[in-house]
């Protein structure tokens, strides 16, 4: 029997993200938890499973994280309780497991949760520096270097502009004008895409995602018990991951290729939608690349044609394909996989404000991590 | 006490894995692993085949050729001791034999370099005990 609509996201709970001090990377954690029971209206007795998706500033702390995590907030007796991690596609992954433990009987009710502190002075994460053994000695440093490698071949291969990636940034930001949980709330057009500094060229500042401390968390359980909690469920009707083979951008076999279409494949084939009922697209935005990458794995448009799909400000707020409508990574927060499932969540539960998308039911969420090295892809929907 | 003239950017880590690619790199050789079942070169070294498995591996020396398969330019400051390289590329090459690896391109300009341009190994002796394979324009 399908687990399509079995199980719903019941809760979310975030802290205030961006430049927040004062705080562990635990601590974040634990209030996004809080947060996530209490807008579900459950109780930390409720909770049965946990599962964490660590940011970086967790390494430090050794390899039993969740069990770090479920200390702190006094948590016993878990039937479930794992730290996942595939870097940004954890979040679409943590929702897999989730739905996947409840159905096989091991738990009901799973708390989902990330957090990171990169600005925090006793955060001793160094993942963002990635000091690859075959490349620091080049020079080579850095997760954008390894996006902008892709992104430079992309162009190469199909004529792709800056200008182009710069259409993802504008139309990101006009979503994120009219978020107040967004860190970035000024508008920016064209010119001052352009005009930003280059971080590693090909992409410029405004191609990159924000950096965030902070804490986010959802919470799963049955669609039966949803009905129960204080608010509308939204229900997990398809979910996927695809995998290329790769972890290094120089070991893809094409760069330009991520996990997009293996993983939308399982997730649209569970769901039993297409890709004409999706209302509102959830896209993982580390860097503008990253989304017209994703859109074309996800069949929006040929490959190699992003470029020319996103020109016309058809992701921004009136366009065609509503994308990232709570400003993304790029604009709102940077909460690896949890940002696009958060607002999804948002958005199916009608409580967009003014940036709700009228009558959105049917989300298309994508998780990327590594350097397109791991993709997940979740349909959610306020209708089972 | 004079200023030192200590190399200061990351030196190589050689690992299980990797000693015998560092190795040659001093002897000025670009080594590669073979498959000695399939064939198939191989590059980061690894225990490994990534095509068949296999553990049966033959250290070979690589042509040196390749050609530029991407590139980037760094703007920013990763690490001090190329803040004055700024601004500096670094490539992907593809190497003839089918791997690639990273490497800057050695008396090219970031403005100069395209992809598919034909480049070839040269040796950087950086420190007494190692050195670094870098490329050049063919």
């Amino acid at each position: 029997m399908s687990i399509r609509g079995k199980y719903a996201i019941v809760g979310l709970g975030m802290t205030k993200m961006g430049r927040v001090h004062g705080y562990t990377h635990l601590g974040f954690a634990a209030e996004a938890c809080k947060k996530a029971l209490e807008d579900a209206g459950l109780t930390k007795e409720d909770v049965d499973g946990l599962l964490l998706n660590p940011g970086p500033s967790w390494v430090a702390g050794g390899t039993m994280s969740a069990a770090t995590l479920h200390q702190y907030l006094g948590l016993k007796n878990l039937r479930l309780s794992l730290a996942l991690q595939t870097g940004g596609g954890t979040g679409g992954a943590m929702i897999q497991q989730a739905c996947e433990a409840i159905d096989a009987g091991i738990c009901q009710t799973v708390v989902c949760v990330f957090s990171d502190n990169p600005f925090s002075k006793t955060s001793t994460g160094v993942a963002y520096g990635h000091a690859g053994a075959f490349e620091s000695p080049y020079g080579f440093f850095g997760v954008t270097a390894s996006y902008a490698m892709a992104a430079r071949r992309h162009m190469y291969l199909y004529g792709t502009t800056s200008k182009q990636f710069g259409a993802v940034a504008v139309a990101t930001r006009a979503w994120a004008v009219m978020n107040p949980l967004a860190q970035m709330r000024e508008a920016i057009t064209l010119e001052d895409h352009q005009s930003s500094r280059w971080i590693v060229e090909p992409l410029h500042l405004l191609d990159c995602c924000l950096v965030s401390n902070g804490g986010l968390a959802f919470v799963i359980t049955s669609a039966e018990r949803a009905k129960d909690l204080k608010q509308p469920p939204v229900y997990v009707l398809g979910m996927g991951q695809g995998h290329p083979g790769h972890m290094r951008i120089a070991e893809a076999e094409d760069m330009t290729t991520t996990g997009a279409a293996l993983s939308a494949q399982t997730a649209f084939r569970m769901a039993g939608v297409k890709r004409e009922d999706i209302d509102v697209c959830e896209i993982y935005d580390c860097y503008t690349f990253t989304v017209l990458a994703t859109l074309e794995g996800y069949g929006f448009c040929a490959k190699g044609e992003g470029g020319s799909f996103v020109e016309d400000g058809k992701l921004g707020p009136g366009g065609s394909l509503p994308t990232n409508t709570g400003g993304g990574q790029l604009s709102g927060y940077y909460m690896w996989g949890l940002t696009p499932i958060s607002e999804a969540v948002i958005q199916l539960r009608g409580a967009g404000g003014q940036r709700q998308v009228p009558g959105a039911s049917l989300a298309l969420v994508s998780g990327n991590g590594g350097v397109l090295s791991s993709h997940t892809t979740t349909i959610l929907g306020n209708r089972n | 006490m004079s200023e030192s003239n200590e190399y200061a950017k990351p030196l190589p880590r050689p690992d299980e894995d990797s000693a015998e690619y560092w190795e040659a790199a001093r002897r000025h050789e670009l080594c590669l692993q073979r498959c000695g079942n399939c064939g198939t070169f191989r590059f980061p070294p690894r225990l490994l085949c990534p095509q068949c498995l296999s553990e049966n591996l033959e250290w070979v020396a690589a042509s040196g050729k390749g050609e530029v398969h991407s590139f980037v330019v760094f703007h920013q400051v990763y690490h001090p001791a190329f803040a004055g390289d700024i601004p500096y590329a670094v490539a992907t090459i593809q190497l003839a034999e089918g791997p690639r690896i990273y490497s800057d391109i050695v008396g090219c300009k970031p403005e100069e370099i395209q992809i598919g341009m034909p480049v070839v190994v040269c040796f950087d002796d950086i420190t007494p005990e190692a050195t670094l394979p870098r490329f050049k324009p063919a």
